[in-house]
């Protein structure tokens, strides 16, 4: 047995036994809780890079453990995977280092970060899941290790959050489970292959419409799909690093990936196709993205704005893969990433505002660029990088969906891109407007020390905010996310 | 009907199969007798001793096969026969592990003369009934003919409802009461139902019921009086009725024992008269009832729990609920998808044992703190016990049927096999059941987060803490062991549904 067997379930573990751990030290061990989240995430990127040359090389690691029947728990490393768990390592370390900034002396620290590494390995769990079953096994805990994260305040609005959140979830995870149940009972175990099983085994088109419609049911209330989407501007309770981390990495990503996974690797490109899914859901993602916007416009509470945006954004995703061709593929699954990196340097810059002069509304943003101006400038190229200006990343994404849209020849997508580009400048620029060109009403307390804030809440969005700006700068310089993405599409359209 | 005969003969010096019941049965006296001073270890040094001859067997059934003994040299139709297949040796596995954890909690409730029985008797009672309850379940494990089955049952009931009287509280004397008056008239059903088969087959052996052919007129109407019976006793909705004082209102160590194990024993018997002694005898139909009354118990249960305004309540009316799913799978066992409806039956049945009792001991540990178990006046306590509340999390997650927890597995192959055979209502109820079950369990875990109040609070002994903890995680682990108990229980596996008896793969 070769030693890259194990690297995959290693990966699960780098942040699962840190978790169970930190459970069992008592509250007041800040030092050795610190020591063992920052070990486990510096541990857990260098096992992610040691994968990503395995894949590379076109030898995915894979580990599998009998689970059921015939059916493994299976935890396998293929490029897509791949470039959802690398973002995921990258971002935990990031948020990791920001959470224990942000949350210094509030109570409850132990069971944050417990829960908080176990919503992590979670979030992995999904990205190497190899089969359905695998991949519903860790779905499913990510939700119930997100629950105490958005209730961590205790407070009767978080209760509130929370029961809607687990509403919502777990009526999801029961769709989701459905679906799968009824694919494994139809086929056989499931495997992520490219949709070879399904076409194997000749299933007649209805059946395969309603599992579809199940599954992405189930998988659409995670990644806020309109009309599921209500669940997220509520979660907006929870603290700034939960919020960064379920808008960019864990829980609305694990949807939108669920859904890429269903399309290409559980029906495949042609079944998708020639079952008529993808139109429907193309334009389902659609009127998610405009409606977002639209939403997110209407805000006067920056985070809500940010959330709501979320709900836009992450639908670029699902309309990438539902557009069907090579390029709206790469647009799509470069989203992954790039909303990832922008999305967070938005929250860490809420959460900074919020937790250092306790500035919540947008109208009190009057002449922020210049108390917190590195906040801002990290805010600012996210901002730009969400329109799709380019040399941003999120112009990459828009210019290869167009392109996409274009070869498949459905130009309407274009107009939706338009739209929503509109859309995101009104809600944006607005802020950037008052930061930078106003005047404070009243002034701001005065700094103390020579940073505008605590260096370990103003390092993590200066990192992702350079970490969005290089993937758009250098997105054909090899180890980008543009390159990763365009690997896939071009063994998924092999 | 074909089996695999993988039977050989015991060797002399291992008996393993008779140690696991006459051990307990033979400490209960001991025990009984013994000063208070030598309680403690005595009770720990019989605990592991059981356990350890759970063990061993079970270790002998894996490396040989089946195994019988005759007591005495006697065999049926005489003289009492022990038989240890697979499903027997799971069910005494989830007995011991559930037993020993729960033993521990036990001796922290009764040894520092908790709040549940401040009379100093308490403990000097315990130990004896729940090594007599102990003997019984694993008796009933392994006996082999219904009348033995009738007597090891008997012993369950009789100490279970001993143990539910510790409280020495007026309702639980009265629960214990009604507790007793049902399950006789459970065993009396039982009991007609056994002379009947023994009147028109002339043996009680479940081997030599099966082989030879049954009467087609006897047959279902006896089948049907054992049904009934052991359904009184398993507190199938609507004769559950007895179930949630009883359960609500013992002693905490009795509660989880109850809940987890007792009823899974009548359960049990229930599960292999029809799918080995009587085959094939009682109609679709019937099967469907039985799954439709474990729809009404899903439901019925889980609208109470939804309603509980005491913690220990919510719990026992889950135990109803959670019950309901044991009967969804007898129109499954029937067709294709069958031998996996059947095994998991039996994964679910331990991993709800580990749940339960779990969820029990924390339920209690949380009265024993606050001193009342009233769920609106749970607020702010979570945080200053973290420990129970946690077992209380990890435990619903296995109520819930969510990953990584065996009921999951076990629902997941449940489901499928729904499909498979047509089914699909099946599946809808347990999609329902887990969305109900989440429903009453975040109502006790929401209150956890709340932030913590000063009101005063008696402190808890590490080691219930640690017992319920330990518990819980042992029955959120177990998804991860489905594989090697499935292997384990297609040694000696009824050929279901005809699908072959070379089990799961």
């Amino acid at each position: 047995m070769n030693w890259t067997y194990w690297l995959p379930l290693l990966v699960v573990l780098t942040s699962l036994v840190p978790g169970v751990i930190i459970f069992a030290l008592p509250e007041g061990r800040v030092v050795t809780r610190t020591v063992l989240n920052l070990t486990g995430a510096v541990l857990k990127i260098a096992l992610v890079w040691l994968m990503m040359r395995e894949v590379y090389a076109e030898r995915n690691p894979e580990f599998r453990m009998p689970l059921v029947q015939d059916v493994d728990l299976l935890l396998r490393a293929d490029a897509l995977a791949l470039l959802f768990v690398s973002l995921s390592a990258f971002l935990w370390l990031l948020t990791t280092i920001y959470a224990i900034a942000y949350l210094e002396r509030s109570p409850n620290r132990g069971r944050f970060f417990g829960f908080f590494s176990i919503c992590v390995s979670a979030t992995v769990g999904i990205g190497l899941a190899g089969n359905l079953l695998t991949f519903v096994f860790f779905y499913e805990l990510l939700t119930l290790s997100t629950y105490p994260l958005v209730v961590h305040r205790g407070t009767e609005a978080s209760l509130q959050a929370g029961r809607v959140y687990l509403r919502y979830t777990i009526a999801g995870g029961a769709l989701l489970l459905t679906g799968a149940v009824w694919l494994q009972a139809a086929v056989g175990p499931v495997l992520f292959d490219g949709g070879d099983t399904l076409a194997r085994a000749d299933l007649d088109a209805a059946p395969l419409v309603a599992i579809f419609v199940l599954l992405v049911a189930g998988l659409g209330v995670k990644a806020a799909l309109v009309p599921l989407h209500s669940w997220l501007p509520v979660a907006m309770v929870a603290p700034a690093p939960v919020s960064a981390l379920l808008h960019a990495v864990a829980v609305v990503k694990a949807g939108a990936f669920g859904i890429v996974r269903v399309v290409y690797d559980v029906y495949g490109i042609r079944l998708t196709d020639a079952i008529g899914v993808a139109g429907p859901l193309a334009v389902l993602a659609s009127i998610t993205i405009l409606y977002g916007s639209v939403q997110a416009l209407r805000q006067t509470d920056l985070k809500k704005r940010l959330a709501y945006s979320t709900v836009s954004q992450v639908s670029y995703i699902t309309l990438g893969v539902t557009i069907l061709g090579a390029s709206a593929t790469i647009g799509g699954i470069v989203h992954l990433v790039h909303q990832g990196l922008m999305k967070i340097t938005l929250f860490f810059c809420a959460g900074n505002i919020a937790e250092t002069l306790q500035v919540h509304r947008i109208d009190e943003l009057d002449g922020m660029g210049a108390r917190m101006p590195w906040t801002m400038a990290a805010f600012t190229i996210a901002a730009f990088g969400m329109m799709g200006v380019p040399p941003m990343a999120g112009f990459v994404t828009k210019w290869y969906l167009g392109l996409g849209a274009l070869e498949a020849s459905q130009p309407w997508v274009i107009g939706v891109l338009v739209g929503s580009t509109l859309l995101n400048a009104a809600y944006f620029l607005p802020i950037l407007h008052r930061a930078w060109f106003r005047r404070p009403v009243t002034p701001f307390p005065v700094r103390r020390g020579r940073l505008e804030t605590h260096w370990a809440l103003l390092m993590p969005p200066l990192v992702t905010a350079a970490a969005a700006l290089f993937a758009g700068l250098f997105a054909s310089a090899p180890p980008s996310p543009l390159e990763w993405a365009r690997l896939i599409a071009e063994r998924a359209y092999e | 009907m074909a089996r695999r005969e993988r039977t050989r003969p015991v060797p002399a010096d291992a008996p393993w199969i008779v140690w696991t019941v006459v051990l307990p049965l033979l400490a209960a006296p001991v025990a009984f007798v013994l000063g208070r001073r030598g309680l403690a270890p005595f009770a720990a040094a019989s605990s592991l001793g059981v356990a350890a001859s759970v063990a061993a067997l079970a270790w002998q059934v894996a490396a040989q096969g089946v195994q019988r003994h005759r007591l005495g040299g006697w065999g049926a139709p005489l003289g009492i026969e022990l038989h240890a297949d697979g499903l027997s040796v799971l069910m005494l596995v989830m007995t011991a592990v559930t037993g020993v954890v729960v033993s521990l909690h036990a001796h922290g409730t009764f040894g520092l003369g908790g709040h549940e029985t401040r009379e100093p008797s308490g403990r000097a009672r315990f130990w004896p009934l729940w090594l007599f309850l102990w003997g019984g379940l694993n008796a009933v494990f392994l006996s082999a003919d219904l009348f033995n089955l009738f007597v090891s049952l008997e012993l369950v009931t009789l100490s279970a409802v001993a143990l539910v009287a510790l409280a020495a509280t007026r309702v639980a004397v009265a629960a214990a009461l009604q507790y007793l008056l049902a399950a006789m008239l459970g065993s009396l059903l039982y009991l007609l139902g056994v002379a009947l088969v023994y009147a028109t087959e002339g043996t009680l052996s479940l081997d030599e019921l099966a082989r030879g052919a049954p009467h087609a007129s006897v047959a279902p109407p006896a089948l049907a009086l054992l049904t009934i019976g052991l359904a009184l006793k398993t507190a199938l909705f609507p004769l559950h009725f007895w179930l949630p004082p009883a359960h609500a209102n013992a002693p905490t160590p009795v509660s989880a024992l109850l809940s987890g194990l007792v009823v899974k024993a009548s359960f049990y018997v229930l599960w292999r008269l029809w799918f080995q002694a009587f085959p094939g005898v009682a109609p679709f139909e019937a099967s469907m009832l039985l799954a439709v009354l474990g729809t009404g118990a899903i439901v019925w249960g889980s609208v109470q729990a939804l309603q509980a305004t005491r913690l220990k309540s919510l719990v026992a009316y889950s135990t109803v609920a959670q019950l309901g799913y044991l009967f969804l799978v007898f129109p499954l066992v029937g067709g294709p998808g069958g031998l996996a409806a059947w095994q998991a039956c039996a994964v679910f049945a331990v991993s709800h044992a580990f749940a339960k009792a779990a969820f029990f001991m924390a339920a209690g540990n949380i009265r024993l703190a606050a001193g009342h178990d009233r769920i609106a006046d749970l607020d702010g306590i979570g945080a200053r016990l973290p420990r129970s509340f946690f077992a209380v999390g990890l435990a619903s997650v296995a109520l819930m049927g969510l990953p990584p927890s065996g009921t999951f597995v076990a629902k997941w192959m449940m489901m499928r096999a729904a499909l498979e055979s047509g089914q699909a209502w099946l599946m809808v109820v347990m999609l329902l059941g887990g969305l109900f079950s989440a429903g009453y369990c975040f109502r006790v875990l929401a209150r956890a987060f709340t932030p913590p109040t000063d009101t005063p609070l008696q402190p808890v002994p590490g080691s219930l803490d640690a017992a319920a903890l330990a518990l819980a995680v042992i029955a959120l682990a177990t998804g991860l062991f489905v594989a090697p108990a499935l292997d384990l229980l297609a040694i000696g596996a009824p050929d279901v549904a005809g699908l072959g008896q070379d089990g799961p793969r």
